[in-house]
């Protein structure tokens, strides 16, 4: 398992748009990526419950990646999280 | 053939097929099915047709609204394949049995109150994005295939009533006339035809649902609509609309010619406008500035409150391509009929007399602060008015200014730079009008707000349609209202335009170039008829 952590500087946190994004991201790869904030947490590959998350900008989020494309997932992930939220 | 009647709101002809407009109200029947298997199957067909439509409309906002708006529909198009949602769908109708339309509502309205019941505001506001989706869901589970309220043939579009926000939404170009059953001369969906100059027909009692796609035409002169028409009248008709477009043409000759009376008064005459679409309507027609720019507009295509960065965007958009021309911008006039959701505003009893515009801005002063900054920031880009409506008292022109001069200085400390703005007030509210002495001493402009002040006056809501027959549009108290205050400016300096709808009645014009108006803004269409009325009035003789 690859785990990484990532503070949201986007204004809005994980909205809509870039939520989206980020589930069609995840879809790539073979793993599991779990996004983990306080108690809560949804899989990356689920938008509405991503969204439920309501997660805001200065909020850090624990990335958990599983599976066996894992090093390539959490690289991509880290990259897309950097450039887009 | 048919004939129907109604009360006219704009001269004019229009020739084509009825499109009816209904707001569908849906049955959900909570009865099972014994075989779950075709339920599935229709709402995976409709879920791929609503994401295609989705898709479509992301399209079409791209290349007339901006990617900002557009992105809305690309983030709908992405919930639209949202594993949870459409596995929680699913599952009622596999495990419970349940229609695919009973899936749909339930499905989509439990995501909508998991974001109701959010904390950020921005998250509570994708409530709605759900309830659209789910309606749209429902639209084609149902057979009302509703792409749009308007299809994609230009057509006449009758409704029961239209809802300001829904008029907004109006996609002009296939916009050939209106007619509603409902509806007063002066409300918003009145003025909007007025000012896109659409044959419009309210009050009419005799639509019925059988006139969908049958071939008609709206008489506005005769203030009636032929359906299936005979060709006698298809003929005259013709003829007559194509007239309408000869004298069009003539009036285009008027542009470039100034505002001057046979005896030599010049005035100004602006445009009224309603957002950035229609910038291009005010050079078309030649207007010398814009004397009222309808900021609520920006408010009332935004699901949800529009940023500092939205806003700035729209003002600088506006200001910059019209500059060196004059752009007064009104302040939020949101309140009385012009409601917004996310305003989470009461339900009033009075609304007109109630909470709405300055009323709102002074007490949500940071909602206030937010359109500010943004305005003083497009201050820089082109030549800017700033207006306050609804004013009542000098205390409130007061508050406005100092909260204008704090945003002044945040924006000096953050190093923006701001341009010169001419500052100014609606004149609406009898009680603004006898104060106009001391009101003129705080503005550099007045501006006469003519449907609120003679709906104040007169104690007649021009929301009910039932008045009609006891209102006055040339009440004398309203034309003494307007005399004092364009007196009391002059006494101080402060130059007076008129900005509402009797600005552009050309039976008045006369008059009010001899009170001394000082700028006349009307809707777009209507420049250079005034301008032709303008230059054949001699002052000299009486």
């Amino acid at each position: 398992m690859k785990e990484f952590k990532y503070t949201i500087t986007d204004p809005v946190g994980i909205h809509a748009r870039p939520a989206g994004l980020l589930v069609k991201e995840a879809k790539q790869f073979a793993s599991t990526v779990m996004i983990i904030k306080g108690e809560k947490s949804s899989k990356a590959t689920s938008l509405t419950k991503l969204m439920g998350m309501g997660i805001v900008k200065g909020d850090e989020v624990t990335v958990q990646i599983e599976g066996d494309d894992e090093e390539a997932c959490a690289a991509a992930m880290e990259k897309f999280m950097t450039e887009n939220l | 053939m048919k004939v129907a009647t109604g009360t006219k709101i704009v001269n004019g002809i229009a020739i084509g097929k009825i499109r009816i407009y209904k707001a569908p109200v849906y049955e959900i029947s909570d009865s099972l099915v014994d075989d779950p298997i075709p339920e599935l199957a229709r709402f995976e067909k409709a879920r791929v047709k609503v994401q295609e439509q989705q898709h479509a409309l992301y399209e079409k906002a791209l290349q007339t609204a901006g990617e900002e708006s557009a992105a809305i529909f690309e983030a709908h198009e992405m919930m639209m394949e949202d594993d949870d949602l459409i596995d929680a769908c699913k599952e009622i109708m596999a495990e419970q049995r349940h229609t695919a339309e009973y899936a749909t509502r339930q499905g989509f309205d439990n995501v909508a109150q998991m974001f109701r019941e959010m904390d950020d505001p921005y998250f509570q506001a994708r409530s709605a994005d759900m309830i659209d989706l789910k309606n749209a869901m429902l639209d084609v589970l149902f057979g009302n295939d509703s792409d749009s309220m308007q299809g994609t043939e230009p057509a006449i579009l009758v409704a029961e009533d239209l809802a300001p926000s829904e008029t907004v939404k109006l996609d002009k170009s296939l916009l050939l006339g209106l007619v509603t059953r409902e509806g007063s001369s002066n409300s918003h969906t009145a003025i909007l035809a007025r000012s896109m100059n659409l044959p419009t027909l309210i009050q009419c009692k005799d639509i019925t649902d059988d006139w969908d796609g049958k071939f008609a035409i709206l008489d506005g002169y005769n203030s009636c609509i032929y359906i299936e028409p005979t060709q006698d009248l298809i003929d005259s008709l013709t003829a007559k609309h194509n007239e309408d477009l000869k004298k069009e043409a003539l009036l285009q000759e008027l542009k470039g010619k100034s505002n001057t009376t046979i005896d030599g008064k010049t005035i100004k005459v602006y445009a009224n406008i309603g957002g950035p679409s229609d910038i291009g309507a005010v050079q078309v027609n030649d207007a010398e500035g814009v004397g009222l720019f309808r900021s609520e507009f920006v408010y009332l295509n935004s699901k949800e409150d529009p940023s500092e960065e939205e806003q700035f965007a729209a003002y600088k958009r506006v200001v910059e391509t019209l500059s060196p021309k004059l752009v007064i911008i009104r302040t939020c006039d949101i309140g009385a009929d012009k409601t917004i959701d996310y305003m989470n505003l009461d339900k009033e009893e009075n609304p007109a007399l109630g909470y709405r515009a300055i009323r709102i801005c002074l007490t949500r002063k940071d909602f206030f602060k937010r359109q500010l900054r943004a305005l003083l920031r497009a201050s820089a880009f082109g030549n800017l008015g700033i207006m306050f409506p609804m004013i009542i008292s000098l205390r409130e022109v007061r508050e406005c200014k100092e909260i204008l001069a704090e945003c002044k200085r945040e924006l000096a400390n953050e190093g923006v730079k701001v341009g010169e703005i001419q500052l100014g007030i609606m004149i609406e509210t009898p009680a603004a009008a006898l104060c106009a002495d001391e009101l003129a001493e705080e503005v550099d402009f007045f501006s006469l707000g003519t449907n609120d002040l003679t709906q104040y006056t007169c104690a007649i809501d021009r929301q009910n349609a039932k008045l009609e027959p006891f209102s006055d549009t040339h009440h004398p108290a309203v034309l003494k209202l307007i005399r004092m205050t364009i007196e009391a400016g002059h006494r101080h300096n402060t130059w007076v335009g008129i900005c509402g709808e009797l600005g552009a009645d050309d039976t008045l014009t006369e008059e009010f170039l001899r009170m001394g108006v000082d700028e006349l803004s009307v809707n777009p269409k209507s420049i250079l008829p005034l301008r032709k009325k303008i230059r054949s009035i001699d002052l000299s003789k009486s």
